[in-house]
């Protein structure tokens, strides 16, 4: 059994609770004793319907403003996986934790009214998950029930969509009508929906391929901790010198010869070390300890690569970046902390280019801040070297979080464009 | 040849996040410590500490916040499975705050211990300049929980604002933190009860004795099965009983009921689990049936 994260986006008003309570009642994740909570919260506020976006919105703020704040992680698994949903608000304000949810997500799922059609509010969502190169985006056109079932309005959807998809990076696109609410095509085949062919969601979500989304081809290990066990009751350990990490990309075997940056030597991996063993083969999401055969300074921070396939080690960054903050505006000169893989460092921002209207597309280049929930391309001069891939190739080396140097809060999140 | 498929199963993939998130801690921080209780999901997240930093011992203390109301049983665990480890127990015990009147005992037949160990656990992190604590809290156990980062921040008063919370995205978890703050720590937070138990059977982990199936005296409150134990005030309208029962959270005797069950092996505990219909603190802790946001107001607090 694996593990599917996917991202949730769409307001109440789509049914995205309707959708999630359903699949977590059918797959028997949610408790009688929750679910009585929520009915008698549901009864306590004149509600008629038992309110199913009580099970997630869990904060008392959220449930005495009606509105969904921040990202709810929920868990179920069917016999064939474990599912992990990021339920992410889908109000404009909360940008920010869309891309929160987004940027672990294996697959999104973006509910659209099949009465209302494609609103600006689905096109956001669906910029997003594109630049958070989600792999895999469904569009569920809910309350079929309400436009009986037609597949003339189902078909006008799809067709609005795709033409907006098309100008987007969306691996793979899906289209589900459903009923949430009578459940229509979530869990099985609706009898409703004679001419659709596709499969249920949840079949949907229990099959499609994600092993392959992991970038297996450019070996990438950032070093996050030395293992040196000078303490050791066991003599054998004494000279022990293991460089400890999870994988970010390709597939590391011992024998393999691999550079060190920044150093640029080379070495061989001479063992692949974990408390249960040493492997054969490592590739991600895998924690291990890495051995080589030669004695190289490495620490915290470094990459190990292969020769003839290397990161860029750069210190001048192009980046898209979601600014997630309103302590302080994004402006060319902000001076932050950068968190890249395992490296931190200080970063200034050189120039801001455009901001983008993320229901338009349209790139404002006269824009000379960005502010909360805004999103724009910028330069960054960075005071060491990060060793980055481009987003769109890799989500882990591709990825980084701005830091706010007075109040250490995050403030943005950065995706690198043209690393060179 | 074929094409090897690079599947990796789910208990894969929660042990390496929760290795990695170990990792990033020991990197980052100065002076983190593991929480530990004897409940089962601290034993897990000491056996992940293990793998982490092995063959090196673990890098930082276990510590424990002690009521003075915890089953002898699972003491008596904390204090083997910590020698064993080699590993530094600090114990900070909530009689030592009442003590120092530092805290008052509540009073009462529902006089409970719990609510006092957020001060317990505050000052030892204090004392000792913890600046960060590694918790076993999973975001399925509780809906406030499920809003709560991975390195979740606390000011210097130890307090949870769960408005006001870092974004967390990709593997990047922000360490930064001025002097007197601290960062909890969830290496556990994706995981669900039976992902624990899942684990527990694979890894082949021991873990106390309560867990499994024995005979008890126990008296009913509130459809909850409470032990016979002196630090349990027991009216006279609760008459005692024996039952075989077990337990799915190991908290204070208090507030911490048993379920009647005869789930005898980790085996059976997971079949139990599989069927059951019920929540585990729903099941067995009256701390959070308090009210709506019990556990969000105590973790504002600075609870676990």
């Amino acid at each position: 059994m694996d593990i599917l994260r996917f991202a949730t986006a769409g307001s109440v008003d789509d049914g995205k609770s309707t959708l999630i309570g359903r699949l977590l009642f059918d797959s028997k994740a949610i408790f009688e004793d929750q679910l009585e909570a929520v009915e008698r919260t549901s009864r306590d506020r004149g509600t008629e319907y038992t309110d199913l976006s009580l099970l997630t919105d869990g904060l008392r703020a959220e449930r005495e403003q009606g509105i969904t704040i921040d990202v709810a992680y929920r868990y179920f698994a069917t016999p064939r996986r474990k599912f992990i949903i990021a339920d992410t608000p889908g109000h404009i304000q909360y940008t920010r934790n869309m891309v929160t949810g987004a940027s672990t997500a294996d697959l999104a799922i973006i509910l659209i009214d099949a009465r209302k059609g494609v609103l600006e509010q689905s096109r956001r969502h669906a910029f997003l998950t594109s630049l958070l190169r989600v792999p895999h985006l469904v569009l569920a056109v809910n309350k079929m029930d309400l436009v009986d079932y037609s597949e003339e309005r189902f078909e006008e959807i799809r067709e609005e969509f795709s033409a907006f998809a098309s100008k987007l990076n969306v691996g793979d696109l899906t289209f589900i009508p459903i009923s949430a609410l009578n459940g229509d095509n979530v869990v099985s085949r609706s009898e409703n929906m004679p001419w659709y062919l596709g499969t249920s969601l949840l079949h949907h979500l229990e099959n499609v391929h994600i092993a392959s989304d992991r970038n297996l081809t450019d070996v990438r290990f950032p070093v996050q901790y030395v293992i040196r066990p000078q303490r050791a009751t066991d003599h054998a350990f004494h000279d022990y010198r293991g460089y400890a990490g999870q994988v970010a990309g390709g597939v590391l075997k011992p024998g393999d010869e691999v550079v060190h940056l920044p150093s640029g030597l080379t070495t061989r991996i001479s063992s692949i070390d974990t408390y249960d063993g040493p492997v054969e083969e490592a590739f991600a999401p895998m924690s291990v300890t890495l051995r080589f055969e030669d004695d190289i300074d490495i620490s915290r921070g470094d990459m190990i690569a292969r020769p003839n396939n290397q990161p860029q080690a750069a210190q001048e960054l192009e980046a898209m970046v979601c600014w997630m903050t309103d302590i302080r505006k994004l402006t060319p000169r902000s001076k932050l902390t950068i968190k890249h893989t395992t490296r931190t460092a200080r970063a200034l921002v050189r120039d801001l280019h455009y901001r983008l209207d993320v229901n338009t597309l349209h790139r404002d280049e006269e824009a000379t801040s960005l502010s909360l929930n805004e999103i724009g391309r910028v330069s960054l001069r960075v005071t060491q070297p990060l060793f980055v891939d481009d987003y769109s190739r890799n989500r882990l080396t591709g990825g980084f979080i701005l830091i706010d140097e007075a109040t250490n809060s995050t403030v943005g999140a950065g995706m690198i464009l043209d690393a060179s | 040849m074929l094409q090897r498929d690079y599947t990796t199963s789910q208990l894969d993939v929660l042990e390496a996040e929760a290795i990695h998130i170990m990792r990033e801690v020991a990197a980052e921080f100065e002076r983190p410590c593991l929480l530990f209780s004897g409940g089962k999901d601290s034993i897990v997240m000491l056996r992940i500490a293990e793998k982490a930093f092995w063959p090196a011992p673990i890098p930082f203390p276990l510590m424990h916040v002690d009521t003075g109301h915890n089953f002898d049983e699972v003491i008596e665990f904390r204090d083997r499975r910590s020698a064993e480890l080699g590993a530094r127990l600090i114990v900070a015990s909530v009689q030592d705050s009442i003590d120092q009147g530092r805290v008052v005992e509540e009073t009462g037949r529902r006089a409970s211990r719990n609510r006092l160990q957020t001060t317990t656990l505050l000052d030892a992190i204090e004392e000792h300049a913890f600046d960060a604590v590694f918790g076993g809290a999973r975001r399925d156990e509780e809906k406030a929980r499920a809003k709560e980062r991975v390195f979740s921040f606390r000011d210097e008063f130890g307090q949870w604002d769960p408005k006001n919370q870092r974004p967390e995205l990709w593997n990047l978890y922000n360490a930064r933190i001025r002097k007197g703050e601290h960062i909890r720590v969830f290496p556990l937070s994706n995981w669900t009860e039976l992902d624990v138990w899942d684990y527990i059977r694979r890894e082949g982990i021991e873990i106390p004795s309560i867990y499994f199936a024995h005979t008890r005296k126990v008296f009913e409150r509130d459809g909850m099965l409470l032990p016979d134990a002196d630090v349990v005030q027991r009216g006279d309208d609760e008459p005692l009983f024996e039952a075989v029962v077990r337990y799915r959270t190991v908290g204070d005797m208090t507030c911490t009921g048993a379920v009647q069950s005869t789930a005898a092996t980790v085996e059976e505990i997971i079949e139990e689990i599989a069927a059951t219909r019920i929540t585990e603190r729903g099941a067995t802790r009256a701390d959070d049936r308090s009210s709506e946001a019990a556990m969000e107001d105590r973790k504002r607090e600075g609870y676990f």
